[in-house]
C-alpha cells in the first residue's frame, strides 16, 4: 500500500465529478420529477373533480326526472278532471238540449191538436149545420136560426 | 500470463500500478516517494467519470417531465433512490449533499464494475497497445487505496466544512470540547472527538480497498487455475456483483450519515 500523489489526481477527478453532477445532472432531473410529480397531482385532482361533478349531474337529472314525472302525473290528473268535466257539460248539455227538443214537440203537438180540435169543430159544426140542414131542409131557415147554432158552436 | 517468475510474479504483476515519476526518484527503475503517480488508477477512474457523468448529464439536458426515455428512466431511478436516502437521513438542508451522494453512489459502483472484466483483458489490451510487454496496468480504480483514501479525505474536508457552516466555527469548537461528556472533562471530549473524526475517512477508505482488493485477488488466484477457472469465475462473479454494489452503497449511505451528523448540534 503505497500512498502517493496519485491521492492529489483523484481528489481533484472526485472534485469534477462532483461539480457536474451539482451543475449539470441533479438539478435538471430534480425539476423533471418535481414537476412530473405536480402534473401527476394536478391530475388526479382533476379526476376527483370530474368525479364530483358527475356525481352532481347523476342527481340533478334524477331530481328533474322526478320532477318531471310529478308534473306529469298532475297534468294528466288535471286531464282527466278535465275530460269528466267535459264528459259532464256535454250529458248537461245534451239534457237541456233534450228537454227543449221535448218541450218543443209536447208544444207543437198541443198546437197541432188544438188546430185539430179547431178544424174538428168547424167541420162538426159544419156537419152539424149540414145534418140539421137535410133534417130540416124545409121548415128551418138558415138565417133564422144562425144565433142558436153560434152559440152552440162556442160551446163545443 | 505475461509475466516472468510464475504463479508468484503473475499475482504481483497485477497488483503493481502502472507508475510514472521523475527519473530522479526512481530506485532500480521503481518509482518511489510521493510524486508518484499511478497512470492507470487515473486513467480508468476519470474515463469512467467523464464517460458515466457525461450521459449522466446528457439524460438531464433533455429530461422532460412528461413520460421519460429509456435511459432518463434508468438515470432518474437511481437518482431517486439516492435522493430518498438523502431524505430519509439528512434532515439539514444543503444543495451539495444529494450530488455528492449521487457522484458516490455511481462513480465508486462503475469503478467497482471493472472488477467484472476478466482479470487479463485490459492488461494484455495495454501491453499491446503500448507495445511493452511487461507493462503492468491495474484497472479496477476502487483497488488504489490512494483513490479511495482521496475520496475519503475529500468527504472529511467536505464533512468540516458542512460542520462550520452549519455551527460556525465558535459552536463547532464548543460540540467539539464539551460533547459528549459537557465542558468539565474539555480533554477527554477534544481526544474522543478526535479519534472519531479520524476513524471516519479511514474507514471509509479501508473498508472501500479492502474488499475490493480482497475480490481482485480471488480474480487472480482463480485466473491461475487454468481450465479450472471456468466453473469458478462465473459463481465469484456474480456473488461479486453483491458485493460491488453494497459498497458502493455503503461509502454513500456513510457519507450521508457523516453529514447529516455534521450538520446536526448536539
Amino acid at each position: 500500500m503505497n500512498i502517493n500523489a496519485t491521492l492529489i489526481g483523484q481528489a481533484i477527478w472526485f472534485a469534477v465529478f462532483i461539480w457536474i453532477t451539482m451543475k449539470f445532472v441533479w438539478p435538471p432531473l430534480q425539476r423533471a420529477m418535481a414537476n412530473r410529480q405536480a402534473q401527476i397531482a394536478e391530475g388526479l385532482a382533476a379526476s376527483e373533480r370530474g368525479k364530483n361533478e358527475q356525481e352532481l349531474a347523476a342527481k340533478r337529472s334524477a331530481e328533474t326526472l322526478r320532477e318531471a314525472k310529478v308534473k306529469a302525473a298532475e297534468l294528466v290528473a288535471q286531464a282527466e278532471k278535465r275530460g269528466q268535466q267535459i264528459v259532464e257539460e256535454a250529458k248537461g248539455n245534451a239534457k237541456v238540449e233534450a228537454d227543449k227538443v221535448v218541450a218543443g214537440a209536447k208544444a207543437e203537438i198541443e198546437q197541432e191538436v188544438e188546430r185539430a180540435k179547431q178544424q174538428l169543430r168547424e167541420r162538426v159544426a159544419e156537419l152539424a149545420v149540414a145534418g140539421a140542414e137535410k133534417i130540416l131542409r124545409k121548415e128551418v131557415n138558415a138565417t133564422a136560426h144562425g144565433d142558436m147554432l153560434n152559440a152552440l158552436k162556442q160551446e163545443l | 500470463m505475461s509475466a516472468e517468475g510464475g504463479t508468484a510474479g503473475y499475482i504481483q504483476h497485477h497488483l503493481t500500478n502502472l507508475a510514472v515519476c521523475a527519473d530522479s526518484a526512481k530506485v532500480d527503475g521503481a518509482c518511489t516517494g510521493f510524486w508518484t503517480f499511478h497512470l492507470d488508477t487515473l486513467l480508468m477512474s476519470g474515463l469512467l467519470g467523464l464517460v458515466i457523468f457525461g450521459l449522466m448529464a446528457w439524460a438531464a439536458s433533455k429530461a422532460t417531465s412528461g413520460v421519460p426515455g429509456g435511459w432518463q428512466n434508468f438515470v432518474e431511478m437511481v437518482v431517486g433512490m439516492v435522493d430518498n436516502q438523502v431524505r430519509d437521513t439528512f434532515h439539514g438542508k444543503s444543495a451539495l449533499v444529494t450530488p455528492l451522494a449521487i457522484t458516490i453512489f455511481v462513480w465508486v459502483f462503475v469503478m467497482n464494475m471493472m472488477d467484472l472484466v476478466p482479470v487479463d483483458f485490459l492488461p494484455i489490451a495495454a501491453q499491446k497497445v503500448t507495445g511493452n510487454p511487461h507493462l503492468p496496468f491495474k484497472f479496477v480504480p476502487t483497488t488504489d487505496p490512494n483513490l479511495t483514501f482521496a475520496m475519503a479525505i475529500s468527504v472529511f474536508f467536505i464533512m468540516i466544512w458542512m460542520n462550520i457552516k452549519v455551527k460556525g466555527v465558535g459552536g463547532w469548537l464548543h460540540e467539539i470540547f464539551s460533547a459528549p461528556f459537557g465542558i468539565k472533562l474539555a480533554p477527554i471530549n477534544f481526544i474522543f472527538r478526535v479519534v472519531e473524526d479520524i476513524a471516519k475517512p479511514i474507514s471509509l477508505a479501508l473498508r472501500l480497498f479492502g474488499n475490493m482488493y480482497a475480490g481482485e485477488m480471488v480474480f487472480i488466484l482463480i485466473a491461475l487455475l487454468g481450465v479450472w477457472q471456468l466453473p469458478l469465475a462465473l459463481p465469484w462473479e456474480l456473488f461479486h456483483v453483491l458485493i460491488i454494489t453494497l459498497q458502493a452503497f455503503v461509502f454513500m449511505m456513510l457519507t450521508i450519515v457523516y453529514m447529516s451528523m455534521a450538520a446536526e448540534s448536539h
